[in-house]
């Protein structure tokens, strides 16, 4: 069915293929850190190779009821369910920022356990619903 | 069916199928951009700035799909040298390009209200903006490239490197973090876009592909044209 010079061809274009997947496969793995957008707070707590002068991301949820307001910044947790971070903030915040929501911060880290941010991105789900839905969702939470 | 793709048939039925489509497709934009802009809810985080997905999503479903398309008729031009598939190739770039550029124009639009700023370099972003560049490389080839065999050669390999991107895009999102949020609409589970905003979401998908069906229709009749005129001037 497939002439002799149609069957080489396939051979040496699968053989590109699978060479060019993988080389992109082991690029993309080393390059992992410089490709993910911010850290969660479990993954900042196991990084061994932290440095604290560099410009770094940490993302996860706002704890709820952890937004407090000072006079010189605003302060708030970061969580991933597992483990937090406590994040400092001079600035205004987007709009879609609120407790039990996504967030990015981005600025460096103090230690372990405090991040001093200068940059705060409101993380959204991909959850899309009417308003009177998440009302109706409540209600019946409770 | 695929006969009709073939050179002389493509000619002569277009017209009447063009102008029936043009038609159609109006009609259920015009519907979709109704229920999107005035009949559809405001989204409980976002309030009325989600109607803008109604324009990036399709666009980008455009985008993706149009080079995946693309990526396939290189490999098999290049396979089994069949004659229309470079032409049918050369014929979705155009619209597949500027539909990238919408997905990332009103994604930025999108993300300024939302996020808080008009561009991060995450993964999903990020591949889209290449994706863009490949379509603008594939078709600079093909302009600025005189000898059609070579143009079709080098085209096709960009072609083919580029769809590889595909799913770097697609599962961007999943494999790493990101700010761009996961997918709402999968194969495998239950959509998390509420029916009242899935439903303008779908008639402006199928708007938007009707659309680049009547793009790469047009481009393609010219592109048959201009390769039998070629062919009959060689011959001469």
């Amino acid at each position: 069915m497939l002439s002799k010079k149609a069957r080489t061809r396939i051979v040496l274009i699968s053989f590109l293929l699978v060479a060019s997947i993988l080389v992109v496969f082991v690029v993309l793995k080393s390059l992992e850190e410089n490709v993910v957008y911010f850290f969660s707070p479990t993954e900042l707590y196991n990084k061994e190779d932290i440095s604290f002068n560099k410009k770094i991301r940490v993302g996860g949820l706002v704890k709820d009821g952890s937004v407090i307001n000072n006079q010189t910044s605003i302060n708030f947790i970061v969580t991933d369910l597992n483990n937090e971070i406590i994040v400092s903030y001079k600035g205004s915040l987007p709009n879609l920022f609120s407790e039990g929501k996504g967030v990015v911060a981005e600025g460096k880290l103090k230690d372990k356990k405090y991040f001093i941010a200068d940059k705060i991105l409101a993380k959204h789900d991909e959850n899309y619903m009417p308003p009177e839905v998440t009302k109706i969702l409540k209600k019946t939470k409770e | 069916m695929f006969k009709n793709f073939f050179p002389n048939k493509i000619l002569s039925f277009s017209n009447k199928l063009l102008s029936f489509l043009i038609i159609l497709m109006l009609l259920i934009v015009f519907v979709g951009l109704i229920y999107s802009l005035f009949l559809s809810p405001p989204d409980f985080t976002q309030g009325d700035s989600v109607r803008i997905m109604y324009v990036h999503v399709p666009a980008s479903f455009i985008a993706l799909g149009c080079f995946g398309f693309m990526g396939i008729a290189s490999i098999c031009t290049l396979i089994f040298k069949i004659k229309v598939l470079p032409l049918m190739a050369k014929s979705l770039a155009p619209v597949g390009s500027v539909f990238a550029l919408v997905s990332i124009v009103t994604g930025s639009l999108w993300g300024k209200p939302t996020w808080g700023t008009w561009w991060v370099w995450d993964a999903r972003l990020t591949s889209m903006l290449i994706l863009f560049i490949f379509y603008i490389a594939y078709i600079s080839v093909w302009k600025f490239v005189d000898n059609y065999e070579k143009a079709n050669k080098v085209s096709s390999i960009i072609a083919i490197i580029g769809s590889l991107n595909l799913p770097v895009i697609k599962y961007s999102v999943d494999w790493w973090n990101t700010l761009h949020q996961t997918s709402s609409i999968t194969l495998t589970s239950a959509p998390t876009i509420h029916y009242t905003m899935l439903i303008p979401l779908t008639i402006m998908l199928i708007g938007t592909i009707l659309y680049t069906l009547i793009v790469f229709l047009m481009k393609y009749k010219t592109e048959i044209m201009k390769f039998k005129l070629d062919k009959r001037n060689k011959e001469n």
